[in-house]
């Protein structure tokens, strides 16, 4: 099955796998969310939306559906 | 003159630039604007050794030199043309020691255009608390730049910074990496086209031209190169980043190391309460409560100190230079009022931004975003939007003035397209009398009738903003995509000095910008209320039949009210009778309809004068008033104040655009009459079809 940010629980990391999507917005590739680069989700608002993150030192929030755009493997602690 | 040389402060938002701004030119600076664009040009000059002047332009906060706003495109556009008067000579990147890595990327993209380029790294004064320690020489001969440590908090390093800027010459230009070698192929057949171009800035002009849209440049035409589409431009731009990332990587892997134990938790501990689910709510509710509160209240203080300073200043005038007539009055009642009524908004400003510059600076606003985007996007507004619309409530002027801070102009625009609806403190006096008047006494449940009333028109004009602002979503239209992505900057506690240099520049930009049209309008509505023509006007006494039971004073306010009457302002209110007819109003609302325009609470006054009450005192003036207008008839005998001309009353002054502060203001936030009038038509247009329903319905 196909994981995604949008996938993750508060508290949960995982590893950036594709962020190839055209309608990623730029500005977060150059953030960071780059293959390979690891994301922490840390807290969500109400709906899960926005959500807010840390990938490559950067903390971000990015909504939903943005975040469902980013392919991920989900790091197990 | 002594040689002066330009200096671009270029870096990401929330890295302090502004301070490192602030720092080196000190109240040396002014806001000025971008041609045709609403993004502020700040510039200041800073003084070097030896007479030498650094000219510093302060560019809008980017990530990268791949512009996704307004804002961000102006640094490109001036980077992009050598010829622009402002183009530096030295550039400077202001990047945050926690934040190393992703300022780098901007920074590698400035050194590929070969300008001679300083690192300064913010806040140095946190490296021990966070673990963090640098290689500087390292960091310095892998970038081919110089590298200041600077923190404008404990105001250390920017001497160096300055020695630096002075020896710009000695500063390599050269890149740090090949960033050509992404797509080989296609950078050489790039090259082969412009032979006498920098193959990086061809790249960002096609790449600027793909994502942002197409930009007329005169220097640079790159529209017939076109051998790629969108998807691949991008997926280039991605090759691009992970190839300057991994040359960041490598460097900082070596020049950089962070102890990791030592970050402290203090982001997590207040991110854990202030964007809690329901805390965070809570919390933010209640610091609104107390912009408002400031606002509405506190600033009441120093606004009727004004109120009486310039009432006191034009008696003064008045009888200074008794003999001066028409001159006189002028100064006196036209211009020295009309200053008045600029200056009186300055507390209200100053206040608001206080609260908006404290709340920026610590990192708590984008904390707002994050609560506020889900409810609000659905309006096509921005979280940041709450803060306008919540201000509004005391007035629109500071509130359309807040909006600078939405990054995204649609939203910014449709937050200051619906602000004016929210129920500023100027309807409150309208309102009252109104009320009083029309809608019965009594009360269900403990709550009397009237104060229900006031209510139901605060949460009218609430609603109506949310709910012109979900029409105009889908109305506007965008050049740009937009999308939403927010940085959570890390907690800091304002500096002191940055706040009170926002606070002083919103105010002179009010007072000088949006204060010329507002003294030339009220000026004009002064005029039309002073001056008539014919002799009704210039020989009011005559008209006036002396009662033998009457006053001086009563007889003053009868010819007051005559005056008036026939009036330019009263010819106006006349004339639109036919017109304000189908609302229930007669000719004398219609004057103050119109004397309104100057700021709505003259509504009150004006009509004060042509109920003959003028000079009753303030006090026992309202229930003059009132008892005037509840006895006032049409010729037939019917009242001219019932519930269904009042309720329609009440519906105009709320929807209405009567305020010529605010469409000054606006004008000067959208830098276009287009916007305002807009307003003014639209508004107007709303409020006079809910009054005509409401009347015809309720007579």
């Amino acid at each position: 099955m196909r994981l995604t940010i949008a996938d993750l629980k508060k508290g949960e990391k995982g590893v950036i796998t594709d962020s190839s999507s055209e309608d990623i917005p730029l500005k977060l590739l150059e953030m960071g969310c780059l293959p390979g680069n690891e994301v922490h989700l840390l807290q969500l608002a109400p709906f899960s939306d926005p959500m807010y993150l840390n990938v490559n030192d950067s903390f971000l929030a990015i909504r939903k559906e943005t975040a469902s755009l980013i392919v991920i493997e989900k790091i197990d602690e | 003159m002594s040689k002066q040389l330009n200096v671009a402060l270029i870096g990401n938002p929330n890295t302090g630039k502004t301070s490192v701004f602030n720092a080196l030119t000190g109240l040396n600076q002014k806001v000025g604007n971008y041609p045709g664009i609403t993004v502020d040009k700040k510039q200041g000059i800073c003084k070097l050794s030896r007479g030498v002047k650094a000219h510093i332009l302060d560019l809008p906060g980017t990530y990268s030199l791949n512009a996704s706003s307004l804002d961000e495109n102006v640094v490109i556009e001036l980077l992009l043309n050598k010829n622009d008067k402002d183009y530096p000579d030295v550039a400077i990147i202001v990047s945050d020691v926690e934040n190393l890595k992703r300022n780098l990327l901007l920074f590698t993209q400035i050194k590929d255009l070969k300008i001679p380029t300083i690192l300064v790294i913010n806040m140095s004064d946190l490296m021990t608390r966070k673990g963090i320690s640098l290689d500087i020489e390292l960091l310095e001969a892998k970038f081919h730049t110089k590298i200041a440590l600077v923190s404008t908090r404990k105001n250390s390093g920017i001497t160096e910074l300055k020695q630096l800027i002075e020896s710009y010459k000695t500063i390599s230009t050269e890149p740090c990496l090949d960033t050509t070698s992404i797509d080989t192929d296609y950078f050489q057949s790039l090259e082969k086209a412009f032979p006498n171009q920098d193959v990086y800035k061809l790249w960002l002009v096609i790449t600027q031209d793909a994502n942002f849209g197409k930009i007329t440049r005169q220097e640079l035409d790159v529209s017939k190169f076109k051998t790629k589409s969108n998807q691949e431009l991008k997926r280039l731009q991605q090759k691009e980043a992970i190839k300057r990332y991994q040359f960041i990587n490598a460097i900082l892997k070596e020049g950089q190391i962070i102890d990791r134990s030592k970050a402290t938790g203090l982001r997590s501990k207040l991110d854990r309460l202030l964007i809690h689910k329901v805390w965070g709510y809570v919390i933010f509710f209640f610091i609104l409560l107390s912009i408002f509160q400031a606002i509405y209240d506190w600033a009441t203080v120093p606004m009727d100190l004004i109120d009486t300073t310039f009432a006191s200043l034009a008696e003064w005038v008045k009888n200074t230079f008794p003999g001066g007539g028409k001159v006189t009055d002028l100064v006196a009642e036209g211009i020295v009022s009309g200053i008045g009524g600029i200056v009186i908004f300055i507390p209200q400003i100053a206040f608001l931004f206080l609260f908006i510059s404290i709340l920026e600076e610590s990192g708590y606003m984008s904390r707002v975003v994050f609560l506020m985007d889900r409810v609000m996007r659905r309006f096509g507004l921005s979280g940041k939007s709450l803060v306008p619309l919540i201000s509004g409530t005391a007035c629109a002027i500071p509130a359309v003035m807040a909006t600078r801070n939405i990054e995204n102009w649609k939203e910014r625009l449709i937050t200051i397209l619906v602000v004016p609806f929210t129920t500023c403190s100027a309807r409150l006096p309208v309102y009252l009398i109104i009320i009083a008047l029309v809608i019965p006494d009594g009360s269900i449940i403990g709550l009397s009738f009237q104060a229900l009333t006031l209510m139901a028109l605060y949460l009218l004009g609430f609603g109506m903003a949310i709910f012109s602002a979900y029409i105009l979503d889908r109305i506007l239209k965008t050049k740009h995509k937009t999308f939403f992505v927010v940085e959570m900057p890390n907690y800091k506690l304002p500096l002191l000095k940055n706040v009170i240099i926002t606070v002083i520049e919103k105010t002179k930009t009010f007072v000088f910008e949006a204060g010329k049209i507002i003294l030339a309008i009220s000026i004009i509505l002064w005029v039309l209320a002073s001056y008539g023509p014919g002799d009704k006007f210039n020989n009011a006494e005559s008209y006036i039949q002396t009662a033998t039971s009457q006053t001086s004073n009563e007889r003053n306010d009868q010819i007051a009210a005559f005056k008036l009457e026939h009036s330019y302002i009263g010819i106006v209110g006349k004339t639109i009778e036919p017109l304000i007819k189908p609302l229930g109003y007669d000719w004398k609302v219609g004057i103050g309809l119109v004397a309104s325009f100057a700021a709505r609470e003259v509504f009150v006054g004006t009509l004060a004068t042509i109920y003959s009450v003028g000079s009753a005192s303030e006090g026992e003036n309202i229930d003059t008033i009132k008892t005037k207008m509840a006895n006032e008839t049409y010729a037939d005998g019917s009242k001219v104040f019932t519930l269904a001309s009042g309720i329609s009353l009440l519906l105009f002054y709320a929807f209405a655009m009567q305020c010529m502060s605010t469409l000054a203001i606006v004008k000067r936030e959208t830098k276009s009459w287009k916007w305002p009038i807009l307003q003014l038509i639209g508004m107007t247009a709303i409020a006079y079809i809910c009054a005509l329903i409401a009347f015809q319905f309720l007579k």
